[in-house]
């Protein structure tokens, strides 16, 4: 190694020596992680299979019914298509929008990157390969399996997966160079934090929009081609998203294309001198605009935040709480609702909630004519499953990452004299507290819209009860257990290995709780069957009593164990 | 005071801490030099309890931190070398906080609060968010939030870091100021020059065990080195390259 000043390089760094750290980077990980913990690769590997299995499996079978349509068969595996990579188009912008920030303006070899003598090209181009990446991942595992079941039912032969990859490559480059623009022109306008949290609200709610749309425009009125008055108008509800001048539908067409054997190699054309028009654009704009935009994302944002009255009136309401306890829930309090990517997660789930409630009164139960009792108390019953999954999400999103969240400030709860208990109880009841209203909100509401009969809205009510304290508990053990301390980030937090576990063991414990209550239902409706009032009965008592104790241990079991672990944490 | 004994952090097979003794008392400021990863910041999150030794005890104050933690973090002040605070609380608001951990509050908290605040130069910045705090901001928050609950024994772990010379000044005169009405101080630094104008006396560590420990004349009797400064005394206890060397390097 030399010190000595040296002379200009002789080559710029190119692509490969950018990105060249993170792709080592990424096999140390991937080599770490499978020689530490081979239950957890085994976990990932066969929960992999069996999702991609399931998504190649229904698609498969929905392609070869639609192929064995006369006429319009392709016409509707080909709209499929179009439509799914919409969606994918649309999931895809979002989500490059907020990885281009990451990747452009917020990663930590920026500095390095910015002072080292990199040609602006390579950079750009390294900082955009490494935002597909990113951002692009999850929708290639998704499209996998849905391509392979088009092949197969179409024939497409050996070279399909070349052309899929000759259309999905500039089919991907493209919301990636349409969100770095975006993001560099917005960054040019506001301070990088801020940007990040317009951003992250931007795309939730563009998100939840989605989300809305697609339910609110009763997607299974297509599934029932009664409603329509005649194949035209069935045909034209079916063309109704697409569009000639999107990327979609041209991906769509090039794969079609080649599965139908059409000779057209426009489609293709068009993507791909597209995606090269758009880098070309998105290059000189990155040229002219980035290093002021790098500039302003180090400055940082009007973050003044005064004493509001709300904080007052909450402190008043925690008076009867020991101080530790009651700054706990405060502090906990104020970082949610300032923190855009904590607090714009309740717009997805007030979406979440709105679908939920949207469902059950699209559901066509009372449409004039008498509606059987068992009818009505197995569709209540299938209402608790799916409020109680509903309640699992809700827990994954926002109590689980709570711990996680504490992660780089572990050093000041662990040095100072706070009571591991006070901490644990004020995160479990700020996360529980709401979740059970909520709980018995929607539980109560959705209910009386189904005219469930007594004993099953009492049923219900204390299933929800006891399934949200132990769901909340449950969400926060496995959230000691499996932290993401370097995470800052908190909607990233449920997507982790942790989450995943969470979301198993809560689905297992609502499954057990559905098959101990199943049995006196099953009893009730035998009574109400062969004539008698259904009601309280002592297998009825006893399941009940079941669940409670399945709920007590569920609840008792992981806070014992968080509580233990987050002793034994290392800041 | 402090005492540590046989004080010990193993991961896996590496040893970061290797039984080290020491006993500091009151009315003292003790300095812990050593070479990076000597296992200096280790031996002090371990007092501080955030890290769990593998062996050995820790009193703080006279109590053993395994058997009372909440007794001895209630008398220690712990400023870590990196300022991470609560990016969406604003400056008094983490100070009350931290209060509450300590279960202090009302008005004579909030007093002091702002007096610390205003000492620190951050009062105009108090209801601001810490996420547009500077590194040297940050830190004179940590050094608040050590000072609020007035403890008995300070752990500082690279107190001048990010520091302005005017901030940099404040913090040795509090700490001088600390030790002189009975408190006890543990501080590691690399700055040799701050470490023997301040320091009662100093400890050297490298590869996690004490390689001589004393006021700067027993050191300099320990190393036989006459009346050589602490950075000739540091380096010849921990190895450094001779200038002929480095200029070797440059050459090359």
């Amino acid at each position: 190694m030399s010190f000595s000043i040296a002379e200009a390089p002789s080559r710029s760094a190119g692509v490969l020596d950018i990105l060249g750290p993170k792709w080592r980077s990424l096999r140390a990980r991937i080599r770490r992680e499978r020689s530490g913990a081979g239950a957890r690769t085994v976990l990932l590997v066969l929960l992999g299979a069996g999702f991609w299995t399931a998504v190649f499996g229904v698609s498969y079978r929905v392609l070869k019914y639609f192929k064995g349509v006369e006429e319009i068969g392709p016409l509707l595996a080909g709209k499929l298509l179009a439509v799914g990579l919409l969606s994918f188009v649309a999931i895809l912008l979002l989500s490059n929008l907020v990885t281009a920030l990451s990747t452009f303006f917020l990663a930590k070899d920026l500095d390095m990157l910015v002072a080292a003598p990199v040609d602006w090209i390579w950079f750009y181009l390294a900082k955009l390969g490494e935002t597909l990446a990113h951002s692009s991942w999850m929708v290639v595992l998704m499209v996998v399996p849905i391509l392979t079941a088009y092949g197969v039912v179409f024939g497409g032969g050996p070279l399909f997966p070349l052309v899929a990859l000759a259309t999905l490559l500039p089919f991907f480059l493209l919301p990636t160079v349409i969100g770095s623009v975006i993001t560099l022109v917005l960054v040019n306008i506001f301070p990088a934090r801020r940007a990040r949290d317009l951003l992250s609200l931007v795309a939730l709610s563009v998100m939840a929009g989605l989300v809305l749309f697609l339910r609110l425009a009763q997607p299974e009125q297509l599934a029932r081609p009664e409603g329509y008055r005649n194949l035209l108008e069935f045909i034209a509800a079916l063309r109704a998203p697409s569009h000639p001048l999107l990327p979609s539908e041209w991906a769509a067409s090039a794969l079609m294309n080649w599965l139908l054997r059409i000779r057209d190699p426009l489609p293709l054309l068009l993507l791909w001198s597209t995606a090269a028009a758009f880098i070309v654009i998105g290059a000189s704009l990155h040229r002219r605009l980035y290093m002021a935009g790098f500039t302003k994302s180090q400055e940082g944002a009007n973050t003044a935040a005064g004493r509001a009255p709300w904080h007052r009136v909450v402190r008043a309401l925690l008076g009867w709480l020991p101080v530790t306890r009651r700054e706990f829930v405060l502090k906990d309090l104020k970082i949610f609702f300032r923190d855009a990517t904590q607090w714009s997660q309740l717009i997805l789930l007030a979406v979440l909630l709105i679908v939920y409630i949207f469902n059950i009164r699209a559901l066509p139960l009372y449409t004039g004519e008498r509606v059987p009792y068992v009818l009505v108390t197995l569709v209540v019953f299938l209402n608790q499953g799916l409020g109680g999954f509903v309640l699992s999400a809700i827990a994954a999103r926002f109590i689980f990452p709570s711990v996680s969240l504490e992660g780089r400030q572990l050093w000041l709860l662990r040095s100072s004299p706070l009571d591991l208990q006070a901490m644990l109880w004020s995160k479990y009841w700020v996360g529980t507290l709401p979740l059970l209203v909520l709980a018995l909100g929607i539980g109560v509401i959705t209910n009386r819209m189904l005219h469930a009969p007594p004993f099953m809205m009492l049923l219900s009510t204390i299933t929800t009860v006891c399934y949200t304290l132990a769901v909340g508990a449950l969400a926060l053990g496995l959230g000691v257990l499996f932290p993401q301390f370097e995470t800052e980030n908190a909607a990233q937090i449920p997507t982790s290995f942790g989450g995943l576990v969470f979301m198993m063991a809560a689905v297992s414990l609502l499954t057990l709780i559905i098959v101990i209550e199943a049995v006196p239902i099953a009893e009730q409706l035998r009574i109400w069957q062969s004539g008698g009032q259904p009601g309280s009965s002592t297998s009825l008592l006893v399941a009940m009593g079941a669940v409670f104790i399945v709920c007590a241990l569920a609840t008792v079991l992981p806070l014992r164990v968080g509580l233990r672990r987050l002793a034994a944490l290392e800041a | 005071m402090i005492e540590l004994n046989n004080l010990t952090k193993r991961y896996g097979r590496f040893t970061a801490v290797d039984g080290i003794d020491l006993t500091i008392p009151a009315g003292e400021l003790y300095g812990l030099l050593g070479p990076n990863g000597a296992g200096k910041t280790t031996t002090m999150r371990m007092i501080a309890g955030i890290l769990q030794p593998s062996a050995g005890s820790i009193r703080v104050a006279g109590i053993d931190i395994r058997e009372d933690p909440i007794g001895a973090k209630s008398r220690l002040g712990f400023i870590p070398d990196r300022p991470f605070v609560y990016d969406k609380l604003t400056g008094a608001e983490f100070l009350r906080f931290v209060a509450g951990l300590y279960g202090q509050e009302g008005e004579v908290i909030d007093r002091r609060i702002d007096e610390l605040l205003e000492l620190f130069e951050l009062l105009p910045w108090r209801d601001e968010l810490t996420e547009s705090y500077s590194h040297g901001m940050r830190q004179k928050l940590i050094i608040s939030s050590a000072l609020l609950h007035r403890p008995e024994v300070i752990v500082v772990d690279e107190p001048m870091i990010g520091l302005d010379p005017k901030s940099a000044r404040l913090l040795k005169d509090l700490l001088r100021q600390f030790v002189s009405r009975g408190g006890t101080v543990l501080m590691s630094t690399h700055t040799l020059e701050i470490a023997e104008a301040m320091c009662d006396r100093i400890a050297i560590v490298q590869g996690g065990k004490i390689v001589a420990a004393g006021t700067m004349d027993e050191l300099r009797i320990q190393t036989s080195t006459g009346d050589a400064s602490l950075e000739e005394l540091f380096l010849k206890l921990t190895g450094g390259l001779s200038e002929w060397e480095l200029s070797e390097l440059f050459d090359r």
